[in-house]
């Protein structure tokens, strides 16, 4: 085991609403769906029909563009609608699931005895490719290119994120099969991180992979952290990134012979009135964990993933494909703060000294802050410097790349490291924003064209 | 507040785009984000936000200027009355020297802000904050008898061509007060320098006949003193004549600019700078280095007195002190990389004695090297990112 890896750049935002660590089932519902909006830069092509059945494991989209690639129903029933948006843009793939939980059914194997051929093979057949996405561009990975490592995160240090040493609990036989079937799928290393003083045996035991521990505020849970500490991605290499939480979906697949999405999700966020763990199956409808759990006398807003870099959703939304939390804050439309401005606000969460959260941490250090949507001021140039410095903690200048990003320079981009980020490692960078510029929607949009500019797909 | 809530959103319509008042929708929109913090929630990327915001940034800078405000207010009546020589009690003094001062103020916000208050709609874009500390400082560095005209004509220039033909606030690369000052310094010079400039001696709050002075009387600064002291010893005097301390120069009952005499006074307002981080205190350090740096340098190879003077003595005279925190430390045109803010800082405080002990054409010389560093702050950025550059494309090449 390797040295405990130290990140000293970040900001733990300490909101309420954490998850207890209770699990209960989510209310029962039949509505289930796959989202192709989930997974960036997809060009969906439909492989089934209104109204016909499917089985757990069915593919219900291939990628156009890799036809290998392939999303599977979650669980087995009719398909009850394909929705389309504007301009016939594939929203989701509805699923009436019925209660049988009949499965496509494969060999039981173990990894370890097949060649890493097979395994990507398997992997794509059964759709869990999609859970494997790669850095430069954060999208799901190219199966015709090598990796030089692959990475997972085994915790996550986000606002209100689920403890995912709680969630792997006695998943460990699943969880190693995963990281088996890893290895398999390049010739470097897969690295496993994990944090420093965990005690989860599932995490500290695990073989075959190269464990690194990690310490420190978010993000130092980000894999992209974590990728820079360890082996950083030049121009030309590429890596593919795995949440330690789909490891899971991998696992069971061998071990079982059949796909199996079930997820322990945390409901959290301060407008939530037992925040704690459900299970339940991915692309299950939210209100199936929401309905008559939130506060309703204010407009709400439901994010599927964590508050900084989650995707906003409505009640009737599904979970999203990567996501095991649900956050649910006040939408602040209705709140008319006078003068906020030169108030203490001592209930809000503040990086900047300029306000007391420091203070306030320092008499209770267990205090717990409210959040709103706001975005709590107008946007202006950059004016403030070495803000993002401090919640940054990779060898990059976050200020110089993101203005690079904002001009789509390409050249400077490329110089300046674009290809070892993804958005979420910028959320920090946009919260502590004082010109509350929309960092990573810019990220975003600068490592879209840069894909495209090299003609990959 | 309910009420004023109430009062807005009743009048708001007409300001929107094709209501009556749309002329004025930004000078509404400034006022009502001034007064309540905007509704409006996040669209894209992260759902909740830091609770700061460039108003809040800005206002601390204000509230950190506000000591040497209230000192220089002071300080202006009291030079006024030693300079003539009567009796003053403490607050006869200060209220001389409020009522001096304020309409500067007045001035320096009503043109800046009517300047951007009209840009801003002409934009079609929020009011921005900037110039409420830019309208803060181009008082403090000015000599209490500059005619307000000028003020406000350089107030004018400034905003105009420094920052809003550049974009705005945060666009400009010069710093907008020091170049209200700059300007001047060269197109008025006798009335920003010299002897004359520092103390008033009209009778009403600066307006009026002159009033005679003590006989002793002298009104040149301790810089200016020394910029043309030849000989072999070189005493700096109030305006009584009386020589001054090193103390004497850190409390800054002394005439100069009239927010920059009184090194505590700025100290304190720079402590809450550090403090909220909204000053780098790298470059506050850093210059202070670098003029310390110069002055030993010039200490050892000294030829006259000037040369000789220690570094705290250089620190505490003239806008060091005022330019080390308020000036230097502007993030749009400071160095925006950590490393470059120490080279950055370094090269102000060494240019500033520089300046000012071997050019007696200028007595002061931080104005001039922090305007010239404001050019270079680029220069420094750009090799810093191109070190950071190369380290990338090092470690590229190793990984082949």
């Amino acid at each position: 085991m390797t040295d405990v890896i130290k990140i000293k750049k970040g900001l733990d935002i300490s909101l309420k609403g954490g998850a207890f660590p209770e699990v209960q089932s989510a209310s029962y519902t039949e509505n289930y769906a796959l989202c192709p909006t989930d997974f960036h830069g997809l060009i969906p092509r439909v492989l089934v029909k209104e109204g016909e059945q499917v089985l757990a494991g069915t593919p219900l989209v291939a990628d156009k563009n890799k036809p290998e690639i392939l999303f599977v129903s979650p669980l087995s029933g009719v398909v009850s609608a394909v929705k389309r948006g504007e301009k016939r843009r594939l929203l989701a793939i509805e699923i009436r699931a019925d209660q049988k939980n009949a499965a496509l059914s494969y060999p039981v194997r173990n990894p370890l005895d097949m060649d890493g051929v097979k395994v990507k093979e398997a992997l794509l057949e059964a759709g869990l490719w999609p859970y494997i996405k790669r850095r430069p561009y954060d999208v799901i990975a190219n199966p015709r290119v090598e990796p030089k490592a692959i990475f997972i995160s085994a915790y996550d240090t986000a606002p209100l994120a689920p403890d995912y040493a709680f969630i792997l609990k006695g998943q460990g036989h699943d969880f190693q099969t995963g990281l088996n079937a890893l290895t398999k799928l390049t010739k470097g290393k897969v690295h496993l991180s994990i944090p420093a003083g965990s005690g989860s045996g599932e995490l500290k035991n695990a073989q075959n992979v190269e464990i690194h521990r990690f310490e420190g505020p978010h993000p130092a849970g980000n894999v992209g952290v974590q990728i820079n500490r360890i082996d950083p991605v030049n121009k030309g290499e590429t890596v593919w990134t795995v949440n330690a939480l789909d490891v899971l979906f991998i696992g069971r697949f061998f071990n079982k012979g059949r796909v199996d999405f079930s997820r322990l999700v945390a409901l959290t966020g301060p407008e939530v009135y037992e925040p704690r763990y459900y299970r339940c199956v991915a692309g299950i409808q939210l209100s199936a964990l929401l309905k008559g759990n939130v506060h309703k006398e204010i407009p709400l807003r439901y994010i599927s993933g964590n508050a900084l870099t989650g995707t906003r959703v409505e009640m009737n939304d599904y979970l999203g494909a990567y996501d095991s939390q649900v956050t649910v804050l006040h939408e602040g439309t209705d709140v008319h703060e006078f003068a906020g401005w030169v108030m203490p606000r001592l209930n809000m969460f503040s990086m900047s000294k300029t306000y007391f959260t420091g203070l306030v941490q320092k008499i209770c250090p267990r205090k717990q802050f409210d959040a709103d949507t706001r975005i709590l001021g107008g946007e202006r140039a950059l004016i403030m410097s070495g803000e993002y410095e401090k919640v940054f903690p990779m060898d990059i200048l976050p200020e110089k790349l993101v203005r690079a990003c904002i001009t789509r320079d390409l050249e400077k981009m490329e110089e300046l490291g674009i290809y070892e980020v993804a958005p979420e490692d910028f959320a920090l960078c946009e919260y502590v924003c004082t010109s509350k510029v929309e960092v990573q929607r810019q990220v975003r949009a600068a490592l879209d064209l840069l894909k495209a500019e090299n003609g990959e797909e | 507040m309910k009420a004023l809530r109430k009062l807005l959103d009743k009048i708001k319509p007409a300001f929107e785009k094709g209501g009556k008042l749309s002329m004025f929708h930004s000078v509404f929109d400034g006022f009502e984000t001034f007064l309540f913090v905007p509704n409006r929630t996040s669209q894209s990327g992260t759902h909740i936000h830091d609770s700061i915001d460039s108003k809040r940034a800005m206002f601390v800078v204000v509230i950190a200027l506000i000591p040497a405000l209230l000192f220089g207010m002071f300080n202006v009546g009291y030079q006024h009355y030693l300079a003539i020589g009567q009796a003053a009690g403490f607050f006869q003094t200060f209220f001389w020297g409020a009522l001096a001062v304020l309409p500067y103020i007045v001035v320096s916000y009503v043109v800046g802000l009517g300047i951007e208050f009209t840009i801003a709609q002409f934009r079609g874009e929020e009011i921005h904050e900037g110039f409420l500390v830019t309208g803060m400082l181009i008082p403090l560095i000015i000599p209490i008898n500059t005619p307000l005209w000028m003020v406000a004509l350089a107030t004018a220039f400034a905003v105009i061509f420094v920052k809003e033909i550049f974009g705005g606030t945060g666009y400009n690369i010069f710093n907008v007060a020091l170049m209200a000052r700059a300007f001047l310094f060269f197109a008025y010079p006798s009335k920003m320098s010299g002897d004359s400039v520092w103390v008033s001696l009209k009778d009403y709050f600066g307006f009026g006949q002159e009033q005679a002075t003590i006989d002793v009387y002298t009104g040149a600064t301790p810089l200016g003193q020394a910029a043309i002291a030849g000989g072999d010893n070189l005493v700096l005097t109030g305006i009584t004549g009386e020589p001054l301390s090193w103390w004497d120069t850190f409390l800054g009952l002394i005439p100069g600019s009239i927010g920059e005499t009184s090194v505590l006074a700025i100290l304190l307002g720079g402590i809450l700078l550090i403090y909220t981080g909204i000053a780098s205190w790298k470059i506050i350090l850093s210059v202070f280095a670098g003029g310390a740096f110069m002055a030993i340098l010039l200490n050892i190879f000294a030829v006259n007195p000037y040369m000789e003077m220690p570094f705290w003595e250089h620190w505490c005279l003239g806008g060091f002190a005022f330019g080390a925190f308020f000036m230097a430390t502007d993030p749009v045109t400071a160095s925006r990389t950590e490393k470059g803010k120490w080279i950055y800082g370094f090269l102000i405080g060494l240019l500033a004695i520089l300046y000012r002990v071997l050019n007696p054409a200028y007595p002061e010389g931080m104005m001039l090297a922090i305007l010239f560093m404001n050019i270079f702050a680029k220069l420094i950025d750009y090799l810093v990112v191109q070190n950071n550059i190369k380290k990338r494309l090092k470690r590229a090449r190793i990984a082949q």
